[in-house]
């Protein structure tokens, strides 16, 4: 389903590098300071453009933003996960103490 | 021609673009090189509380209700020595626009923002405060820009923050989504100097005034329901803005012997700014990583003088586990029936251990509570812990590891609330304060100054400069 080109007019997502590797912040750690300081935007896409090219969009309050395209029509991928049953044990053990020192 | 861009001149400017960013020139509050005026700087907000409320309610902040956690009290009581076992109240701030007590904060910025034509706000922030300002001003037509730590160098980034990114997007928000380090705050400024725009930091007065009404509605709402002032309130905390505007409120409705309870998650040994580091923790806010350097130093934030000081109004510190407070979000839903966020909960976990310590007739009072949903909830969050390598169990959370284990507790008295010397904290805080103004040796303007920023008396300062080695001399100001 992922689409790797978009057309002007596509709601798109890019990024950037803001810091290269190597010209970070003094006094981050060695792990972050040997990595690139990327943004990621989101925006309508102002011309076509395949995923790793340079794009152009037009954010939600109307400014031109530059990068490079990462996804067409980007999906939010969070959700509420897996059971977690030790929790759920806990909380009905709980409400089994209360149930029964309470009535 | 257009200014450089690279991180060293950008940070250079930093104080002529937060100047422009805030239309506030912080060097009027200024005493000599360490000292400022606090409170000429609070009272720069211009609103007083009466007038703040109804600012708030015109965008339907605030009022929110003082929900009796029954069963949880009774099952503090259940444990606790008999006679004991504070009766367990949460401010629901969840019902706020945006579902946090950020809203309060974003109202007064937002405003502020509003009558001084700016026609756009820009916050740098993970947390709820971001969909708090998107939501803001959105009701007040300005722009808004978002600027979020996401990703780790894998592109992935926490379920509750990316939910946080989301959420910025559906009030139709500009969302600047980032990988791991402190240049964000370099980003900002960009951003700042290229739109004009707002600087709408946490940490300005009109972040911290814009709480205060929160800890007046508490003082309000206890003494008609329970015809007495909260024993005390405990806060979850982070940068400081949510202890010191609750407690300011508590101190103007003339709470005078309100203890104020501070908690934390503890996440020791976790980098915050380091890249494997950061997915390995399931708190992105109202955790060690924040509540301890800011409160030890305060001005480490985005604006030139922190507005939120926090070690001027804690009157204890505490700190709680992961695991415990997935495990009071739990037991929120379960025995009291509100399903709200896990961060938020943090100083409701510190409560159940605490309520046990006060007697029954006292009341103990949960500041906030945050809304809840996919990827800000202990599953989503669980289950990406185990996903990031991080053991999830059942046992005694004081076993835990940051960053290594999650330990949910399988009873009730295993929560507690670990003491955190406020002592260590102040004496942080002198010596930073002393490094950062670069003084040798300190006057009695300097020593009345750390007195109020610590809240102890000048023996004490006296006391900890000698400890520290810093030189100062008493007498009458120059």
């Amino acid at each position: 389903m992922d689409r790797k080109e978009c057309v002007s007019g596509d709601w798109v997502q890019i990024e950037r590098v803001i810091l290269e590797a190597g010209s970070r912040a003094p006094g981050v750690p060695e792990d972050t300071a040997a990595l690139p300081m990327i943004a990621r935007m989101k925006g309508f896409a102002v011309h076509d453009a395949v995923v790793g090219e340079p794009l152009e969009v037009e954010s939600t309050i109307g400014r031109r933003l530059a990068g490079t395209l990462v996804a067409v029509l980007p999906t939010y991928s969070h959700d509420f996960g897996a059971p977690v049953p030790e929790l759920t044990r806990a909380g009905l053990q709980a409400r089994a103490r209360v149930r029964g020192e309470g009535g | 021609m257009g200014r450089a861009r690279d991180y060293q001149s950008v940070m250079q400017r930093r104080e002529d673009i937060i100047k422009e960013a805030l239309g506030l020139d912080y060097s009027r509050f200024a005493r000599g090189d360490m000292a400022f005026d606090y409170e000429a700087m609070m009272r720069e907000v211009g609103y007083s509380l009466e007038e703040t409320r109804t600012i708030q309610r015109d965008l339907g902040v605030g009022d929110t209700p003082l929900v009796e956690l029954r069963n949880l009290t009774a099952l503090v009581r259940s444990f606790a020595p008999s006679g004991m076992g504070a009766r367990i109240l949460l401010k629901d701030e969840a019902a706020n626009p945006s579902g946090s007590f950020k809203a309060r904060r974003a109202a007064l910025s937002v405003q502020r923002a509003k009558e001084q034509g700016y026609r756009g706000v820009i916050a740098a922030t993970s947390g709820n405060y971001g969909a708090a300002l998107a939501s803001q001003a959105a009701m007040r037509g300005l722009d808004c820009i978002i600027v979020q730590e996401v990703f780790d160098s894998r592109m992935i980034g926490q379920p509750e923050i990316v939910e946080k990114g989301r959420k910025c997007e559906a009030y139709g928000a500009e969302v600047h989504q980032m990988t791991v380090g402190p240049e964000l705050f370099y980003y900002m400024l960009l951003l700042l100097e290229d739109t004009g725009y707002f600087n709408a930091s946490l940490y300005t007065p009109y972040g911290i005034a814009g709480i205060e009404t929160l800890g007046y509605e508490i003082a309000e709402g206890v003494r008609e329901k329970y015809d007495r002032d909260p024993d005390a309130v405990v806060v979850t905390h982070a940068g400081g803005g949510n202890i010191t505007g609750t407690t300011r409120g508590l101190m103007q409705a003339g709470c005078q012997d309100t203890q104020i309870i501070a908690a934390s998650v503890d996440i020791s040994g976790l980098h915050m700014a380091g890249d494997a580091d950061f997915n390995r923790k399931s708190f992105t806010t109202g955790h060690t990583g924040f509540g301890i350097p800011f409160a030890t130093w305060p001005d480490r934030a985005d604006v030139p003088r922190n507005a939120a000081r926090p070690l001027r109004y804690m009157q204890r510190y505490v700190l709680v586990h992961q695991g415990e407070v997935f495990y009071a979000t739990e037991l929120l839903s379960v025995l009291d029936g509100l399903e709200r966020g896990p961060a938020g909960n943090t100083a409701l976990a510190a409560a159940l251990p605490l309520a046990a310590e006060l007697p029954r007739e006292a009341v103990i009072v949960v500041q906030e509570s945050e809304y809840t949903g996919a990827g800000k909830h202990p599953t989503a969050q669980l289950t990406f812990a185990r996903e990031n390598g991080v053991a999830v169990r059942t046992g005694d959370p004081a076993d835990s590891v940051p960053g290594a284990s999650i330990v949910i507790p399988e009873e009730v008295e295993q929560v507690r609330a670990r003491e955190h010397s406020l002592d260590r904290m102040r004496t942080s805080l002198i010596r930073n304060a002393v490094a950062f103004a670069d003084m040798d040796v300190l006057g009695p303007r300097e020593i009345r100054f750390l007195a109020e920023e610590t809240a102890r008396d000048e023996t004490f300062v006296t006391g900890t400069l000698e400890s520290l080695g810093i030189r100062y001399e008493m007498g009458s100001d120059a």
